[in-house]
């Protein structure tokens, strides 16, 4: 039973800095905006937490540094695409490598450095409540706030008339410039969110996950983090089943590559056999299972057509510029 | 427009003069990295190493680098502009820089070229290398004394000869300790991903290694031993710092005194190509100070090593390969060639090559 729930706990960690990073998307998406920037967005608010919590000593501080360098940052984008219409794809590309960039030469000094890490929630009473306890009420601060955030966001879009507004902006920014809507304004301010979002994973990178600093350590997860977006249509709760069935192959497949066949000889046969086929794969392969099974099952629940289309914006990528 | 000529003609003169009198002055010696020096790994050690030629020589030597250069058409690239910018010896410390090396090497021959972990040489191109297996014998030793459930975590990037010699050297020690000691194999697919190699580290400690090996850069599985109150072993830098309670010790690469060798021969006209492998007995596989174990395993891994640094291979036979077939009579060595190729296991592996 402990085997299964520090797997669990694993597996939460590694999926909610995606969860958070693609929310902060699926929001400046859903209002017509591409930002390729999340890399790098994610990869300042990882240098940002680091060096305000290791200055300081105190890791919370570190999270609102990493959520304020990376909506900083993101106003780079937001200023070149929202307000000088250039291109957003090649801004937000130029914006990922700016992040990498920038963000090695600001933490020249915190190479080397054990870093702060964020204390796990620990509730006397409840936390030790055998399995259950850990997995509600001992994890790290920051798994709490992807999930307020998935709730959020779904609230926010569905179930208020910002969030029509911000979805309507994104399926037409035309019409919805005619009909006296403030387009660039909400655009700017769901920028500013996927900027703090891709920050606050960052965050969770060099606080929690691996609570040090090194250049380039984001790893990718900011690209992951733009797939997820596409592959669950625009839709939260999809963003969410993403990143968590991302996470449990992610981390699957490294207790697959561990499980020694020996242990599993007393086992039920069909169990032997299903150890022994999936062992029988070469790492390389079950390297890139996370990658395949998350698009498969993303397509799979995202095959209607019209649906589809209905939730993906319209306008998305496209610059807008006001006419009078 | 004849004035703009002039003006200009004049700023390159006076600009290539300067050039050379500075290269009067000092030597230009120059490195190209395949990651950044922020890594805090490989790259970062290379760095290291250039830093203390800056100390030893730094009257005499100036010093330039190229981090992040990708291996193929940028490291040609890479290699041009150094040598075009007057660098009189560069290192490339990357294997994949070897053909670009020896590309550039051959239309600069006046520049002396080194070229780490390669084989190919030339005029004007040597090649060095560190026998890191050394270092991994001595760990294995470490894990199968200090370990209570005779269960190792060995977390590896790609089955590359390097690689695949450090799981046999590692193998091999812990076998010399207890016969029965098992290694638990997990390929993560990449050099460089701390939160990959956390959740590997991770999932190893959840099937009951309590000792964890890294052939990957990062200090994450180190720092996830140290949360969890188990142990394991720094790579290519001492990472005590990271995990002051679970850091056994740490095989640390040291670059330092051959580049400054290397160096000094160049300022005194000396410089010849040349084929090294280093090991313990050079310092360039250096063995941080071991800690956290008893006085027992330490005495043990200090003998070994210093038996190594006597000129003991770790690769001396009875060795049997991983189907039980012989691989070395008793006594017998294994050459380099052999082992700069090598792509099975020893006995007593418990995982299936990758190929």
């Amino acid at each position: 039973m402990d085997i299964t729930v520090n797997i669990l706990l694993t597996i939460a960690t590694a999926a909610t800095p995606l969860l958070i990073a693609a929310m902060g998307e699926l929001v400046v998406e859903r209002s017509g905006v591409l930002n390729l920037g999340v890399e790098g967005m994610m990869i300042m608010g990882a240098v940002g937490g680091f060096g305000a919590a290791y200055y300081t000593g105190s890791p919370w501080i570190g999270v609102i540094a990493a959520i304020a360098l990376g909506a900083i940052f993101s106003m780079l984008f937001a200023v070149m695409t929202l307000t000088l219409a250039t291109n957003q794809v090649a801004t937000g590309l130029s914006l990922t490598i700016l992040g990498l960039g920038l963000s090695g030469m600001m933490g020249t000094s915190f190479v080397g450095l054990p870093g702060e890490r964020l204390p796990n929630l620990d509730i006397p009473g409840l936390t030790s409540i055998p399995v259950v306890g850990r997995l509600l009420f001992g994890q790290d601060p920051i798994f709490y706030i992807s999930i307020v955030l998935v709730v959020a966001v779904m609230w926010f879009l569905f179930r208020t008339r910002s969030g029509l507004t911000l979805r309507s902006i994104g399926d037409s920014h035309g019409s919805a410039h005619a009909l006296g809507i403030k387009v660039i304004r909400y655009r700017y301010l769901a920028v500013l969110f996927g900027g703090a979002c891709a920050g606050l994973a960052g965050g969770h990178l060099s606080l929690v996950y691996t609570p040090q600093w090194v250049e380039n350590m984001s790893a990718g997860r900011g690209w992951i983090a733009l797939a997820l977006v596409v592959f669950a249509s625009w839709r939260p709760w999809r963003v969410l089943a993403g990143a968590y069935i991302f996470g449990a192959i992610w981390i699957g497949q490294l207790h697959v590559q561990a499980i020694d066949l020996n242990d599993f000889a007393g086992a039920p046969r069909i169990v032997y056999g299903l150890m022994e086929f999936i062992k029988s794969f070469p790492p390389q392969f079950l390297s890139s299972l996370p990658y395949l099974a998350t698009i498969v099952v993303l397509v799979l629940i995202s095959r209607n057509k019209r649906l589809t289309m209905m939730n993906t914006p319209a306008s998305l990528g496209q610059a807008f510029v006001p006419d009078r | 427009m004849k004035k703009l000529l002039i003006a200009l003609m004049t700023t390159t003169a006076a600009m290539s003069m300067a050039v050379s009198a500075q290269a009067q002055e000092k030597l230009k010696a120059c490195w190209v990295y395949v990651g950044p020096i922020g890594d805090f790994g490989y790259s970062y050690q290379h760095d290291q190493g250039r830093l203390e030629v800056v100390k030893e020589l730094g009257d005499k030597v100036d010093t330039a680098y190229l981090e992040n250069v990708a291996e193929g058409p940028d490291a040609d690239r890479a290699f041009e502009r150094l040598a075009r910018e007057g660098c009189k010896i560069i290192f490339g410390t990357s294997f994949g820089f070897m053909d670009s090396e020896v590309k550039v090497a051959k239309r600069f021959p006046d520049i002396k070229f080194e070229h780490a972990t390669g084989y190919k040489t030339g005029d004007n191109l040597g090649i060095y290398n560190a026998r890191f297996y050394e270092g991994r014998y001595v760990i294995g030793q470490i894990a199968a004394k200090e370990s209570k459930t005779g269960v190792a975590g060995y977390i590896v990037s790609f089955p590359i000869p390097e690689v695949v010699m450090g799981i046999n050297a590692f193998m091999l020690g812990a076998q010399s300790v207890n016969p029965d000691f098992k290694a638990k194999i997990v390929w993560v697919n990449s050099w460089f991903d701390p939160g990959k190699e956390a959740d590997a580290a991770k999932a190893l400690f959840d099937q009951g290694a309590d000792v964890i090996v890294q052939h990957t850069d990062s200090t994450a599985p180190l720092q996830v031993a140290q949360e969890r109150g188990f142990h394991g072993f720094g790579q290519a830098s001492d990472m005590i710092k990271f995990a002051p309670k679970a850091q056994y010790t740490a095989i640390v690469d040291n670059w330092g005194h051959y580049y400054v060798e290397r160096v000094k021969a160049v300022l005194d006209g000396t410089w010849k190509p040349d084929n090294v492998w280093l090991g313990i007995k050079d310092d360039a596989v250096h063995m941080a100070e071991f800690a956290n174990m008893s006085d027992e395993t330490k005495a043990m891994a200090e003998a070994t090593e210093k038996k190594i640094a006597g000129g003991w291979n770790p690769f001396t036979g009875p060795i049997a390969k991983q189907d039980g077939s012989e691989w070395l009579k008793d006594g017998e060595v294994a050459d380099d060639a052999t082992l700069l190729g090598m792509n099975f296991y020893v006995k007593g592996v418990d995982d299936k090559l990758p190929q």
